[in-house]
């Protein structure tokens, strides 16, 4: 009989599981289990551009379309990024259109990557980058952010991770699961050191839409940095299209041309549907926009209010849709504090350290719930946590 | 936009503490501007959303539609004012268009409505016509979906 388990490409298999699945299976099955655990919106998709995507089918758009996206959603991105963030590209020769930002991801590490070239990962940070890299052949070099530092990259700490060997940074910020955020003045410095390298940004942006407080600032933003970064985002977390699977990528003409080659062999096109979708969300989706982020703002507060309250120690998140608070106090490891409080409170949170070893010693918990919601898992978590502080 | 009226819009149960951890403000703060805006009739009351249909009791709907035409000295408002004295009547508006008034009755059967506007809307001398409208099935009412219950379709992935 055949051996497929030993023919399975060793790299691809010794990749381990995400960690932020283990718990959830459980979660479906109970039926008074809340879940603070999801990555993802829990707004629908804003009626008129659902709206959209069904009026394209019906009047029989259902071709691929080009390659690297339809021209008009191209030039589309292109405005939207001008308008909101003061970047400029070319629609032609400098955007991709991906399957979410998890394809741009995967594209630009392996346009980039190959075996010996090492790679900055902040972390804790999503789970997809050193994976991505693993499979280019590339090495994933972690890089700890601090809460002391407000889970920033700092210039000092990018510079000693720096060696002859580094050719890539991963920019994840506003940061999952952290909250993080990275203002003018803190890429300025990072600036500084990467302007004097060959180092090239892939700055995830995923997030840039949802920062509180402070108006999310690109790095390609930056004086001289759009040459060396390539800017991925998408509609998932700022139009809760998460389903429609639709992302970009925007970044040096060689760059583009190298992941647009690749996307058309493994991919082709990004769904029709969701291309014409996607040109609504950016030309009428701001008010949209500004609503769903004034709810997140609110519960945002009341998440961090909540943790606080209960004697733990909480940053304050500034972007994305998690609080990331640490459990040091209660003496639990990430895992066993996540593993008895579904046990105990029914209540699943993500262990800190399925975003990195870093994140050890904090869960990560989403505020993409009801206010309901989350109050009463606030309410069981207090009663969890006063139960184990001395 | 006041922040306090939209969280208050959607959801009266909130309190005060919550409103105020929400929008990062006092909460001494947060309830002296609701009090103030319940003085100043902004908000004007509270109520809870109810799907009766789930329930054992009888209860008819209508929407009714009123021709009238003002009588000297008299506008629409006082007509509107005698209509609103009614219990059965739980929402009268000013309306444009091919009639003048539009308002929501209530009562135990449709008999019983259909008496209230013959016997006591109808003969107003203002009204010049009614048409009476029964609601067969609430879809959604006051933004909030009745016929499907909020299922989280969310799957972890990932």
């Amino acid at each position: 009989m055949i051996d497929i388990q030993n023919m399975l490409n060793p790299t691809a298999a010794a990749i381990p599981p995400s960690g932020i699945r283990k718990f959830f299976d459980i979660v479906a099955e109970r039926k008074d289990a809340i879940s603070l655990g999801v990555g993802e919106p829990d707004f629908v998709t804003p009626w008129h551009i659902r709206d959209a995507g069904i009026y394209s089918l019906e009047k029989g758009h259902t071709y691929y379309t080009s390659n690297a996206g339809m021209m008009p959603l191209r030039e589309a991105v292109c405005r939207y990024l001008s308008r909101r963030f003061s970047v400029t590209y070319d629609p032609k020769t400098e955007v991709l259109i991906t399957v979410g930002g998890s394809e741009a991801i995967d594209l630009a590490v392996r346009s980039l990557i190959g075996p010996g070239d090492e790679v900055l990962v902040p972390e804790p940070s999503f789970v997809c980058y050193t994976p991505c890299v693993t499979l280019a052949g590339g090495t994933a070099v972690p890089v700890v952010t601090r809460e002391e530092d407000d889970f920033r990259l700092t210039a000092k700490q990018l510079r000693a991770a720096i060696t002859p060997r580094t050719k890539l940074l991963i920019f994840p910020f506003p940061n999952n699961p952290t909250g993080g955020i990275m203002e003018k003045a803190d890429l300025e410095e990072i600036a500084d050191v990467l302007r004097e390298t060959n180092i090239l940004v892939l700055s995830d942006e995923i997030y840039g839409e949802l920062t509180y407080g402070a108006h999310h600032t690109s790095i390609a933003s930056i004086e001289g940095m759009q040459e060396r970064t390539v800017l991925v985002s998408g509609f998932s977390k700022a139009y809760a299209m998460t389903g429609w699977r639709l992302g970009y990528a925007c970044g040096p003409v060689p760059l583009i041309k190298l992941m647009t080659k690749i996307h058309q062999y493994a991919i082709m096109s990004t769904p029709t549907t969701s291309q014409y979708a996607a040109i609504e969300a950016l030309e009428n989706g701001d008010d949209d926009i500004a609503a769903m982020r004034e709810e997140y703002n609110h519960r945002r507060r009341l998440m961090v209010n909540g943790f606080r309250k209960m004697g733990l120690s909480c940053f304050e998140p500034r972007g994305a849709f998690y609080v990331f608070p640490s459990i040091r106090e209660t003496g639990l490891s990430s895992e066993a504090f996540a593993e008895t409080l579904l046990e105990e409170e029914n209540v699943a949170v993500v262990p800190g350290n399925a975003f990195g070893s870093s994140g050890e010693g904090f869960i990560r918990c989403s505020y993409a719930y009801s206010v309901k919601n989350i109050t009463e898992a606030l309410t069981r978590i207090s009663r969890f946590v006063q139960k184990r502080l001395k | 936009m006041n922040q306090i009226l939209e969280i208050l819009e959607k959801n009266s149960h909130i309190t005060p503490e919550q409103i105020a951890v929400m929008l990062g403000r006092d909460v001494s703060e947060v309830k002296s501007e609701i009090a103030a805006l319940e003085e100043e009739g902004i908000i004007v009351g509270y109520k809870t959303l109810v799907d009766w249909d789930k329930t054992e009791s009888n209860r008819v709907t209508a929407f009714i539609e009123l021709r009238v035409t003002p009588q000297r000295g008299e506008g629409f408002d006082k007509i509107a004012e005698r209509i609103y004295q009614y219990d059965q009547v739980k929402t009268v508006w000013l309306m444009s268009g091919s009639f003048d008034i539009g308002l929501i009755c209530e009562g135990k059967t449709m008999k019983e409505v259909a008496l209230f506007v013959a016997e006591k809307l109808a003969p107003m001398p203002a009204v010049v016509s009614t048409g009476t409208h029964f609601v067969l099935k609430t879809y959604k009412d006051s933004g909030v979906i009745y016929d499907k219950p909020a299922v989280d379709e969310r799957s972890v992935i990932s």
